[in-house]
């Protein structure tokens, strides 16, 4: 875990990093969630400043997107489509499933840290559904088998 | 010996990666040397892993390849259990028109080489002795609409860019492919790069543009790791430079940022909010410059045109749809995947022929065309040619021309919600209609569900609210997939009007 000293340089490389660029602050958030793993709270004041916007501004964006998390994740994540194509070949199914066998719903981690369950609308596997995405790995024509995949 | 095998999301979400180390692993062991090419997909999805061996006779493929088929590719090939012979002659490849796709699942996607000898490059060098007008008008000439859904002429497009006033304008390419059933985008990124590249580089001369971005969604990591492998090769060998640059980058998960305006602010840093038209981001987009935005497919098909001519490219189609369509055919199918041909085939082809009717063996119930915005067809419309007008006909959309099949088992009812859900979940927020319709939407259907009758005319009254209230296509065209179901399904609803009386 970084202290607060370490966070800010680490930021501070970032900004640095993305100084040239038109309309930074995506990439900016990209590399931030990146190297902590969310967006931290202590990152919004600090990329404000440097690009001249407000802090709810930041905020409004971080807020926007699904893909920015306002804090970690679970050791796993484990993202399933919920996607008209998937659910044709059975999405709903194979959720209710993983959802029972994990003990959590959507956005949520299991107590012990381990996985995070998060819906996903579209990988474009959608010739051959249903599709999930483990730790970034592709997983085509998945069933709930796939929490086996995350029990470690 | 070369041996092909996919890079392609849906190839390695079905084992291509272990597929591609086993065959290195097992020609060590037999002491071989063996070239294993990452290639795009061919587009047979059920036959993915889809490996391809070169032999005397050609390109053989096998497929869909487990890890047990490896050793086989080693022996005899003509008695191996996933011979299926020539990929070129498989069915599903002759029946084909691929023009914007011809690359794709051939070459090595990062060989500028390859790209080349395929007939890359033809036609940015004949633009290059073009001057801006005549690009536009060969574009123009060539009937090509756009292929994100919208269908605008995209040398109309590029005509008023181009004619804008301004010293900086852009190029921007919107790969934030996120509806379901649709691929194409990523398959053209993933398998055939340069084409993207050069269709934008086409584009910026016909414009005046220096500056180019792909912004792609961040669910296709495979899509993004080749787009910007396959810039930083064009850059070193000098396609991209001062006289035109690109940037990749990357979306973060909000479906509306498909929308063009929305997209902008996106790439501008900020939330992914629609903007109200006019102006158009024609005369004031990125920054407020003048910048095109075209789909991947658009500006993919671009060097084909200016390679082979307006003429050759507007010769397929039908009536004001011109040129080729890459069908991507998804959901439950037996045959599934991409199938690039001239627009004009009947849904009925295309769904029972092409595809093979469904996965499951069971009748096809419902054809969602264009999306998740797009209608439920039933089989009464399977008649329809595939074209613009001809889908705008029956109340429904091509889009981007994906197609989920559902079989009987499908709840039209709950097809209907999650239409309204998912609007509720990915609506920018910026127009009521959208952002307070589809949380009432999904009420509506709700009270229909548990039985009550009076809940469906005002299902109906609220659609037409959306359809012509709402700023942009995602309020506006949810409508498609909720009123078609109601229209086309009404024994999903009915057992629950029956309840009530």
């Amino acid at each position: 875990m970084l202290d607060s000293a370490d966070t800010t340089d680490r930021i501070s490389e970032i900004l640095e990093a993305h100084s040239g660029l038109e309309g930074p602050l995506l990439p900016i958030l990209h590399a931030v969630q990146e190297a902590f793993g969310h967006v931290p709270q202590a990152a919004v004041p600090q990329i404000a400043k440097a690009l001249n916007l407000s802090k709810a501004e930041v905020h409004g964006v971080v807020t926007f997107y699904h893909d920015f998390r306002e804090a970690p994740a679970g050791r796993h994540v484990l993202k399933l489509c919920r996607a008209e194509a998937c659910q044709a070949m059975g999405a709903d199914r194979v959720a209710g499933a993983v959802k029972a066998a994990l003990g959590i719903d959507w956005h949520e981690t299991t107590p012990d840290g381990r996985v995070t369950l998060e819906p996903v609308f579209c990988l474009g596997l959608c010739a051959c559904g249903p599709a999930a995405m483990v730790d970034g790995r592709l997983v085509g024509r998945c069933d709930e088998g796939i929490v086996a995949e995350v029990a470690k | 010996m070369k041996i092909y095998v996919p890079l392609d999301s849906a190839a390695v979400a079905l084992g291509a990666d272990d597929v591609a180390a086993a065959i290195t692993a097992e020609a060590a062991r037999r002491g071989l040397t063996v070239e294993v090419v990452r290639n795009g997909s061919r587009g047979m999805v059920w036959l993915e892993p889809l490996v391809e061996v070169v032999t005397d006779a050609g390109r053989t493929g096998f497929g869909p390849l487990t890890l047990t088929d490896v050793p086989g590719l080693f022996g005899d090939l003509a008695s191996h259990p996933k011979a299926l012979g020539p990929v070129e002659d498989l069915p599903w490849m002759k029946g084909q028109t691929r023009l914007t796709f011809a690359r794709v699942g051939v070459i090595d996607p990062l060989s500028l080489a390859e790209y080349e000898a395929q007939g890359g490059l033809v036609g940015l060098r004949r633009a290059q002795a073009m001057d801006k007008a005549a690009i536009v008008a060969e574009v123009t000439e060539s009937g090509l609409r756009g292929r994100g859904g919208a269908g605008f002429p995209t040398g109309i497009k590029w005509k008023t860019v181009s004619e804008a006033p301004g010293a900086q304008k852009y190029i921007v390419c919107n790969a934030d492919e996120g509806d379901s059933a649709t691929f194409a985008d990523r398959m053209l990124m993933e398998g055939d790069p340069f084409t993207l590249i050069e269709g934008m580089a086409i584009a910026g001369l016909a414009c005046g543009a220096n500056k180019g971005f792909v912004y792609i969604r961040s669910e296709y990591p495979v899509a993004i790791r080749v787009m910007e492998a396959a810039v930083e090769l064009a850059r070193e060998a000098g396609l991209l430079g001062p006289t035109f640059d690109m940037e990749i980058r990357v979306g973060a998960g909000a479906y509306v940022c498909g929308e063009e305006t929305s997209l902008l602010n996106s790439l501008e840093g900020k939330r992914g909010v629609v903007r109200a038209k006019p102006p158009l981001p024609a005369l004031e987009g990125f920054m407020g410059k003048p910048t095109v935005v075209n789909n991947v497919i658009s500006l993919a098909s671009v060097p084909v045109i200016m390679a082979k001519g307006a003429a050759h490219y507007k010769d397929f189609g039908l009536g004001r749809s011109r040129g080729t369509i890459p069908l991507q055919i998804a959901g439950n199918v037996r045959f599934g995947g991409l199938y690039e041909c001239a627009f004009g085939l009947t849904l009925g082809q295309i769904v029972d022929d092409i595809a093979g009717g469904t996965a499951t063996g069971r009748p096809v119930k419902a054809v969602q065309v264009g999306g998740p915005l797009g209608a439920y067809h039933p089989r009464s419309e399977f008649n329809t040619p595939f074209g613009y007008e001809e889908f705008a006909g029956q109340g429904g959309l091509i889009g981007h021309a994906g197609l989920t099949v559902f079989d009987d088992t499908a709840d039209m009812l709950k097809q209907a919600r999650f239409a309204m859900e998912f609007c509720a979940i990915e609506s920018c927020g910026k127009c009521t209609p959208c952002r307070i319709g589809a949380v009432r939407g999904t009420e509506t259907i709700d009270r229909i569900a548990k039985g009550d009758a009076d809940a469906i005319p005002l299902l109906t009254d609220l659609c037409n609210t959306m359809k012509s209230g709402s700023l942009c296509a995602l309020g506006g065209f949810t409508p498609y997939p909720v009123m078609s179901a109601l229209t086309h399904f009404p024994d999903d609803f009915a057992p629950m009007k029956e309840a009530a009386e």
